[in-house]
């Protein structure tokens, strides 16, 4: 979309992400632990950097697996990040005790998935809206209260505003729920909005409208909007970045276009090449990774990609790639040693069997 | 003769209380063998309905009333016992979760010889033996037929439940949504595997899903359906390139594109209710396009080309002729 000027960018970034590593335990059995043997770890997101800007979308997409929620969760401190640095407005919040945390929930707010599950089936429209500003202290009174109420249920787009103030959830679309959530999100004016899969769960002719209302949001409030997606159609229409995850890293980043029209790194290759064209003249030809993700327990050394890559080389195994720089390509950055040789030469398409 | 016909299909539900509501409304379709079509349309416009209709498997608090034609025999007219010697043996379907579509506690294998044995396919030895080629066809190595099903992932039991629609040698499967709990990498794989079996068994592949794109890519036909009816239905070129129904059009323009540089728009408004009559076009409070007829009269189906059939004011002759 719109590329921000130069003036924004000197900026310091609303979030910056450096190195976070996330790590889950692994249960251990009984004999095990009698044994002393020693406790193994679920290597989820391991070592990951990246910049947010107020105003700016930001998806985060790759399979299930790849870490993308791990990061989401690690971010807003529902779970509690191994190592790494997360600072918000500048300021360092990685490790940041509940009691701190709470002033900083107004800045960062979560849209989730599934709108049926994540609101209250016994509160109306109105209650949900005014749920938060109870809990943070928010409007002198009942009046204001109703008045703000309003004004959010309007905007997001549920006009008019008396009519779904008084509904239950049981009562609305999906796609009305989801701006329901929303307006809820937006009551503490938040500077980061976290959304995961925000319209997976809702109907094709309503998705785009929820999507533009968070477009639309973002650029009013320069609010900084990170989505999580596996779907890479939506992230190349509505993000201005795309970063694309495997086995806990990022592989690939840039910006959305550039990542989808010139992918570089041999996972994003095949990751846009399982997209169905919307044309059924444009036949696509998937190219189809064979096999699984490794382990995240046992995550191999050299390129974690290295086991499924159809240009894989010894070299692959042993070196670990980090994020380059696309030579010609302002921001776009990938981690592969051979992106330069392998860039014109044709995926081989493995048949699904 | 089609293969499959179905003629002026009906299925209303009783509600709790009173009232009913009316989900498939005067349904047409047809489907040969060797043919791949879609049913597509918003969730509630009757799509998995009008599927479990012709599998004979809506509950009991649903009245169909049509005509139901597998290769010229109608099925439905004797309800439960004219539709239960085809159900898996000439019409097989593979259901949206395959998490739910397995026994637990019995193994893969087992539960692929159960509808072969039901149904005097095979047995013994012989459905064995079936059990692992099937098993084999849908890219699972016959050795797993031991396995349970919570031994597999997610993409190996849609692959099972593919297998075991398989069984019976059906003429028609029917799949709801087959691939959408899964990840893309695995859907496409999965996808691909089912158009290939379609070719190669010459099965008459109806797919029923809200994703275009996966239809436009898989299907060879398309059935737009939108409020119990059918919006339009033609070739898949010719519904991409040359709609002929406002929905179609609104529908892909709602749905985003990799490369597309068009402007995602969706459709305001909601469906609406099948439980009170409908007058006029079920589409106009939505539609950009409508005019006053389209909300007095509803508009009957009407065809524009060789197999091209849509229900839309906007081509009806008179029109073009006082225009």
């Amino acid at each position: 979309m719109t590329t921000l000027s130069n003036d924004a960018q000197l900026e310091p970034p609303l979030l910056e992400v450096l190195d976070l590593v996330t790590y889950y335990p692994v249960r251990r059995s009984f004999i095990d632990s009698l044994q002393r043997r020693p406790r193994q770890w679920a290597h989820a997101v391991d070592g990951i950097s990246f910049d947010l800007y107020g105003g700016r979308m930001l998806a985060l997409v790759g399979e299930s697996g790849c870490g993308k929620t791990t990061t989401a969760q690690s971010l807003l401190r529902m779970v509690e990040p191994t190592s790494g640095t997360i600072r918000l407005e500048g300021r360092d919040i990685t490790h940041l005790r509940q009691r701190e945390l709470r002033p900083l929930r107004r800045t960062m707010q979560m849209v989730y998935q599934d709108p049926y599950e994540s609101l209250d089936p016994r509160f109306r429209g109105r209650q949900t809206v005014e749920e938060p500003m109870l809990v943070h202290g928010i409007g002198s009174g009942r009046a204001e209260r109703r008045a703000l109420v309003d004004e959010l249920l309007e905007r997001v787009g549920l006009t008019p505003p008396h009519l779904y103030a008084d509904r239950y959830p049981h009562e609305m679309s999906g796609g009305q729920r989801q701006r329901l959530a929303i307006a809820a999100s937006l009551v503490l004016n938040p500077r980061l909005l976290v959304t995961d899969e925000p319209v997976s769960m809702l109907d094709v002719s309503v998705r785009a409208g929820v999507l533009e209302l968070l477009d639309s949001l973002r650029r009013e409030f320069t609010m900084g909007v990170l989505m999580i997606t596996h779907d890479l159609s939506t992230a190349s229409h509505f993000a201005d970045d795309i970063a694309v995850m495997y086995l806990g890293r990022i592989v690939e980043r840039g910006p959305a276009k550039e990542v989808v029209r010139h992918p570089r790194h041999p996972y994003t290759r095949a990751l846009l090449s399982v997209v169905p064209a919307r044309d059924p003249r444009r036949r696509t030809t998937p190219h189809i990774l064979q096999g699984e993700a490794p382990d995240p327990v046992a995550v191999p050394t050299g390129c974690r990609f290295a086991s499924r890559c159809p240009f894989v080389i010894d070299a692959c195994r042993e070196h670990d790639p980090v994020l380059d720089p696309v030579s010609g390509a302002a921001g776009h950055e990938v981690a592969c040693i051979r992106a330069d040789e392998i860039e014109s030469a044709a995926l081989p398409e493995v048949v699904g069997k | 003769m089609s293969l499959l016909e179905v003629v002026d299909l009906n299925v209303w539900f009783d509600l709790p209380g009173s009232g009913r509501l009316h989900a498939v409304q005067g349904v047409d379709l047809a489907v040969e063998r060797g043919e791949r079509l879609g049913l597509v349309g918003e969730s509630g416009c009757g799509k998995t309905t009008v599927m479990m209709a012709l599998m004979g498997l809506l509950p009991s608090s649903a009245t169909v009333s049509g005509e139901i034609r597998l290769e010229g025999e109608d099925i439905l007219a004797g309800g439960e016992d004219t539709i239960r010697p085809h159900r898996w043996v000439d019409m097989a379907m593979v259901f949206q979760g395959a998490m739910n579509a397995f026994n637990p506690v019995q193994t893969i294998g087992r539960q692929i010889v159960e509808p072969m044995e039901l149904h005097g396919v095979a047995s013994g030895q012989a459905a064995r033996r079936r059990t692992s080629e099937l098993l084999e066809m849908v890219g699972i190595p016959a050795s797993a037929a031991k396995r349970y099903p919570h031994e597999f992932s997610g993409g190996m039991r849609q692959r099972a439940a593919l297998a075991m629609a398989l069984a019976c040698d059906p003429k028609v499967l029917f799949a709801d949504e087959p691939t959408t709990a899964l990840d893309v990498m695995v859907q496409a794989q999965i996808l691909m595997r089912l158009v290939e079996l379609a070719d190669e068994l010459d099965l008459a592949l109806v797919l029923v899903t809200h994703d275009l794109p996966v239809v436009a890519q898989a299907c060879d036909r398309a059935m737009v359906m939108y409020a119990g009816r059918v919006a339009e239905q033609a070739d898949m070129d010719v519904l991409f390139h040359d709609p002929r129904h406002p929905y179609t059009e609104l529908l892909f323009a709602a749905t985003p594109d990799l490369y597309g540089e068009d402007h995602v728009v969706s459709i305001p408004g909601n469906p609406p209710r099948l439980d009170q009559k409908l007058v006029g076009c079920p589409f106009a409070p939505r539609c950009p396009k409508a005019m006053d007829v389209c909300r007095r009269e509803e508009p009957l189906p009407l065809a524009i080309g060789t197999g091209h059939v849509a229900a839309c004011h906007l081509n009806s002759p008179a029109r073009e002729a006082t225009a």
